[in-house]
């Protein structure tokens, strides 16, 4: 039934509407947003996932080889971690550099505090974490990942936000992972975690913030650390996962991402075993192993957990795998094109993005019928990354 | 125009093994070793070499390294460290012709001249 307007409700949509032109003439909602690292020229494209379109594009950011980024609670700001060192923070609707730093020599990663206000950088050289204030750049706190009895600094890596104001860390160098309080910022709390093992690469945190998963490069094997039990220590998990073995060699490192878990299963890559390795996450035993195409870099679960989605290293990477989570099999093998590098589901998951390097492009593909829906060009895309990620514990 | 690009793509060619005579290693190859260099070293090392979770391959710390050292941690990896071997996807040409780019500092310059060249070339074709 259709129901003529009244007066009242007309005037007051009117005037709504005066409103909104009078604050900003474009105005519109971010929850649909994006942004597409494009490495080479240290650009970012805007995107939006409702029509699948290009908004603009917002140069002069470095150079993001290995770039990532984080979102501001307001999903308006990106800030985003550059391999050089640099930090921006852009705004993505008026598509433009709110502020932008060179913080250090080497960066790799970051994160965005609970409560939105601080951003934090993990470093290479010198290597470290330093706090930013969110809204002005500015520096709030360094914490050198010295270590030993040299005063060597260690690279930083896997570097997550989690619950009460944390951020928690791995030193690549020296096998420790460093949770460090910044409820009071002038006064970092730290708590360190030492001989974990050999070369931690990357890490997840679970995506409810308990529990922190560092994947071990030097040994078959991944650490785990109980957020609400740090007295218990770190555990070693999936320990000698590929004893007896041969070792493949590793042409990327692979990446550990908190939304690899499906139900109680969580998906990590294998290092050095074209394999990915699923865990219970009931008792964190491990629960099967499924083999794939390449060396897993990504291993990420469709938002639902019905499916994951695998890309691989050199010179497997033309190559997408999708598997089952209920029999553990591949039910699709896809090759979309060289250098397929990241993937980013929509918050719901109908439609993946996957960036192809090689061939300057983007490529969507709906999750159900795993066909390619539309692609379109980005100059040698790399992450792609939504604006729901800005309620996401640990993205 | 097939026949103007397939005259730009020889002239092409001409002009790109003028300028790197390396054994083994013609013009195309030397493209894609450019290319591989700065996206797939790049993912370590840095897409401008400066460093990453490997070390930097500028000539400042490759210089004065013996060739063969180089050449061999390429085609063979380096042992208890993220270095793979890249034997599977280099021959001892490759490798060789990479690690004079890289100790000559010569990766970004090379580049800027074969992209010159191809621009020089898009102009000549049309």
């Amino acid at each position: 039934m259709i129901r003529p307007l009244s007066i009242s409700a007309l005037r007051s949509a009117l005037l709504g509407t005066c409103l909104l032109l009078a604050a900003n003439v474009f105005a519109r909602g971010t929850g649909d947003l994006g942004i597409v690292i494009e490495r080479a020229d240290g650009s970012v494209q805007v995107v939006e996932t409702s029509t699948n379109s290009s908004l603009g594009r917002i140069e002069g950011l470095g150079d993001l080889s290995h770039a990532s980024a984080v979102y501001s609670r307001d999903e308006q700001f990106a800030y985003i971690f550059g391999r050089d060192g640099g930090l921006t923070k852009i705004d993505i609707i008026d598509k433009k550099i709110v502020k932008r730093i060179m913080q250090s020599g080497n960066s790799i990663g970051g994160a965005i505090s609970q409560d939105g206000r601080l951003v934090a950088v993990s470093n290479y050289k010198p290597g470290g974490v330093k706090i930013f204030d969110a809204d002005t750049l500015e520096l709030v706190a360094n914490i050198p990942a010295t270590y030993g009895d040299q005063g060597l600094q260690s690279k930083v890596i896997g570097l997550v936000d989690a619950p009460g104001q944390k951020f928690v860390f791995s030193l690549w160098d020296a096998g420790e992972i460093w949770v460090a309080d910044m409820t009071d910022v002038n006064k970092p709390v730290i708590t360190k975690f030492k001989d974990i093992g050999k070369n931690p690469y990357d890490a997840l945190i679970t995506p409810d913030g308990r529990y922190y998963i560092a994947g071990l490069f030097g040994e078959d094997g991944m650490v785990l650390l109980d957020l609400w039990n740090l007295d218990a220590g770190t555990r070693r998990i999936l320990d000698g996962y590929g004893k007896g073995e041969k070792k493949l060699p590793v042409y990327k490192m692979p990446h550990l991402e908190g939304w690899a878990i499906a139900g109680n299963f969580a998906f990590v890559p294998a290092v050095g075993h074209h394999e990915v390795l699923v865990i219970n996450t009931l008792d964190w035993s491990e629960a099967g192993r499924i083999k794939v195409h390449g060396q897993p870099v990504f291993v990420m679960a469709r938002p639902d957990g019905r499916n994951i989605w695998v890309n691989f290293a050199v010179p497997n990477n033309d190559t997408l795998q999708v598997i089952d989570t209920q029999s553990l099999k591949i039910i699709k093998t896809l090759t979309p094109g060289k250098g397929v590098l990241h993937m980013e589901f929509e918050p719901r998951g109908g439609q993946v993005w996957a960036s192809i390097r090689d061939e300057d492009r983007i490529a969507v593909f709906d999750t159900e019928t795993l066909q390619q829906l539309v692609t379109f060009d980005a100059k040698k895309p790399s992450g792609i990354f939504f604006t729901s990620r800005a309620h996401r514990i640990g993205l | 125009m097939k026949k103007m690009l397939y005259i730009a793509s020889l002239l092409g060619a001409g002009l790109m093994t003028s300028l790197h005579a390396v054994a083994g290693v013609d013009a195309a190859r030397q493209n894609e070793l450019l290319y591989f260099i700065k996206h797939d070293c790049g993912s370590c090392h840095g897409m401008t070499l400066k460093g990453g979770l490997g070390p930097a391959l500028l000539p400042e710390t490759l210089a004065a390294k013996p060739r063969d050292y180089l050449v061999n941690t390429i085609l063979l990896g380096r042992e208890n460290t993220a270095m793979p071997p890249w034997n599977t996807m280099l021959s001892r040409d490759d490798a060789e012709w990479i690690t004079e780019q890289l100790q000559d500092g010569k990766v970004m310059e090379t580049e800027l001249v074969l992209n010159k060249k191809s621009q020089d070339l898009s102009g000549t074709g049309k």
